[in-house]
């Protein structure tokens, strides 16, 4: 990171790092706290060769990037909440189409439109479920503006690696946040474009069965002519009722990330390496304060560390066993009223493990005397 | 060396951008910066707060815990703040009830800014004085976000900034006098 560092906030990144994976069309609706990404985009992209489309709605812009990313292009959009939930419809398609684009959710409180300017990790399950159907989808959540802009790179990699659509599931605090940050240049953080067809045209089928459960994908407007649809379909792309052709699509929809789940799935941790007693486990914004809070248990006298879950969906499962089954006590803070990952992880440890969950809804962050209650520390 | 700085008052008195101008200016010296807002869902009017941390060490919680400074321009912000153990409060004393005590210093920081033609300067004649009275940061480092930020627009806010430090230096010889 040779560059000289600026005062960045997290939107800037998402937008900086969606163009430095090389995203040339953006599609959207403003919404706080969203706005700044649309904003810059249609400073950024006019100037770069690039597309910036002011829609309608929400459900429009999905469509819009569908239809950008199959002519090639790399294609995203940003939201919250409220666009987050009109974009599910199109989501679906781009899921069963596995059409590779991003759709950023900077999460604010609900439900429906709540406290516009207030944080909130609370599409957590809307995330992996807003649609009807079997589906597996790819989900990072970051917790700094440096995390903003390497986890919305990572996320266009994985989506074009892996022809599915992938969300950012940033929150209002990392949104809005400055901090210093340094933009990487060119080449130094890793960029992947999508698998292109080897096969003449007229051998050409868009779902063609692959070893690694990803076929390459062609142009729309390229001498590739191709159909994609939402219904049930073969490899050839076109409707199709069959039993098997359906138990073969839903598979291949799974399976392409149950594959590559090690390459899909990152943590980080922060003070693990002695086993500590009490493990926090975190995602976004909130990693930041079970950070602070685990450390001043250290100087209370009480070994803690925190586990965080870089990816949210598919969900960490064998690090959250790995570093969470030896823990006394595993605290989850979380900024949504139902722990939707502290239910993941009851899930996983069992129902007698110790988790303390941390709960804020109400629109304003968590503390770490929030923390601390919870611990009688 | 770590600093906490809030900025609070309502919509529209440029308490994020102050936020900004004072992070940039820090991280000119060197310093890691977390500058966080939070605010309403109207444009103008509201409850409207900037938050600046300002350290040599990785900023972990991102929220102001043990503020060094606070500004309020509003009779809600100060209520909220006014109790803040060992912080310096500055003041609108146009638009907020007059505070005793050493920690507290009330100007008419909007007046100022209107009659240097502009009420948008208020944040940067704060930052002014901010600078000179404490020493978070240097009033170069200010100076030169200024110019960098404020191009053909930069003279009026560098008089704005020096408005603020001749407040702080007229209230240093006070303070030497007495």
């Amino acid at each position: 990171m040779s560059r000289t560092p600026i005062l960045m906030q997290g939107n800037q990144a998402i937008a900086e790092g969606a163009i430095y994976a090389g995203a040339r069309f953006f599609a959207g609706y403003p919404i706080t706290p969203s706005s700044e990404i649309a904003e810059e985009c249609s400073k950024k992209l006019p100037k770069i060769g690039g597309v910036y489309m002011q829609m309608e709605d929400e459900i429009a812009s999905v469509g819009a990037i569908v239809g950008a990313s199959l002519t090639g292009v790399k294609s995203f959009t940003a939201t919250s909440g409220p666009g987050f939930s009109l974009m599910q419809e199109n989501l679906g398609m781009a899921i069963m189409g596995e059409v590779p684009c991003v759709i950023i959710n900077v999460q604010r409180s609900g439900p429906s439109t709540g406290l516009a300017t207030k944080p909130s990790q609370s599409d957590v399950m809307q995330i992996k479920w807003g649609r009807h159907g079997d589906q597996a989808i790819i989900a990072l959540a970051p917790a700094s503006v440096e995390e903003c802009f390497l986890l919305t790179v990572k996320a266009f990699n994985m989506s074009e690696k892996f022809r599915v659509p992938v969300i950012l599931a940033a929150d209002e605090i990392v949104g809005h946040m400055r901090e210093n940050f340094a933009l990487p240049e060119p080449g130094e953080v890793e960029v992947v474009d999508r698998k292109k067809p080897e096969v003449s045209p007229d051998e050409y089928r868009p779902f063609e069965p692959q070893a690694d459960y990803v076929s390459p994908l062609a142009s729309y407007g390229s001498e590739y002519v191709f159909h994609i649809t939402s219904s049930m379909c073969g490899p050839e792309g076109f409707s199709n009722n069959d039993a098997e052709i359906a138990t073969w699509k839903i598979d291949q929809l799974h399976k392409k990330l149950e594959v590559h789940r090690d390459e899909i799935v990152e943590t980080k941790t922060f003070l693990m390496d002695d086993e500590p007693e009490i493990v926090f486990i975190t995602f976004g914004a909130t990693t930041r304060v079970a950070r602070a809070a685990a450390i001043a248990a250290r100087e209370a006298g009480t070994k803690a560390g925190v586990l965080q879950l870089v990816t949210i969906w598919p969900f960490p499962e064998l690090e959250v066993i790995k570093y969470g089954s030896n823990a006394k006590t595993i605290v989850v803070p979380e900024m949504n009223y139902s722990g939707q990952i502290a239910e993941e992880i009851q899930r996983l440890l069992g129902y007698n493990a110790d988790i303390r969950r941390v709960n804020k809804y109400n629109g304003e962050v968590i503390t770490p005397q929030d923390i601390m209650k919870v611990l009688s520390l | 060396m770590r600093k906490e700085v809030i900025l609070a008052g309502s919509g529209g008195q440029g308490l994020v951008l102050g936020g900004v101008i004072l992070g940039e200016a820090a991280m000119l010296e060197g310093k890691n910066v977390v500058q966080t807002q939070s605010y309403g869902i109207a444009t103008r009017g509201g409850f409207s707060q900037s938050e600046v941390i300002i350290s040599d060490e990785e900023i972990i919680f991102q929220q102001v815990e043990k503020a060094d400074v606070i500004l309020t321009l509003t009779q809600e912000t100060m209520d909220m703040y006014k109790d803040t153990p060992d912080a310096v409060i500055l003041y609108d004393s146009d638009l907020i009830e007059a505070q005793s005590g050493p920690q507290f210093h009330g100007y008419p920081f909007t007046k100022m800014a209107i009659e240097l033609g502009n009420a948008g300067t208020l944040n940067v004649i704060a930052l002014g004085f901010i600078s000179a009275l404490t020493n978070i940061v240097t009033l170069d480092s200010l100076r030169t976000v200024l110019t960098n930020r404020f191009g053909k627009k930069a003279a009026l806010n560098l008089k704005a900034l020096q408005k603020g430090v001749d407040l702080a230096s007229s209230l240093n010889q006070k303070e030497a006098i007495s």
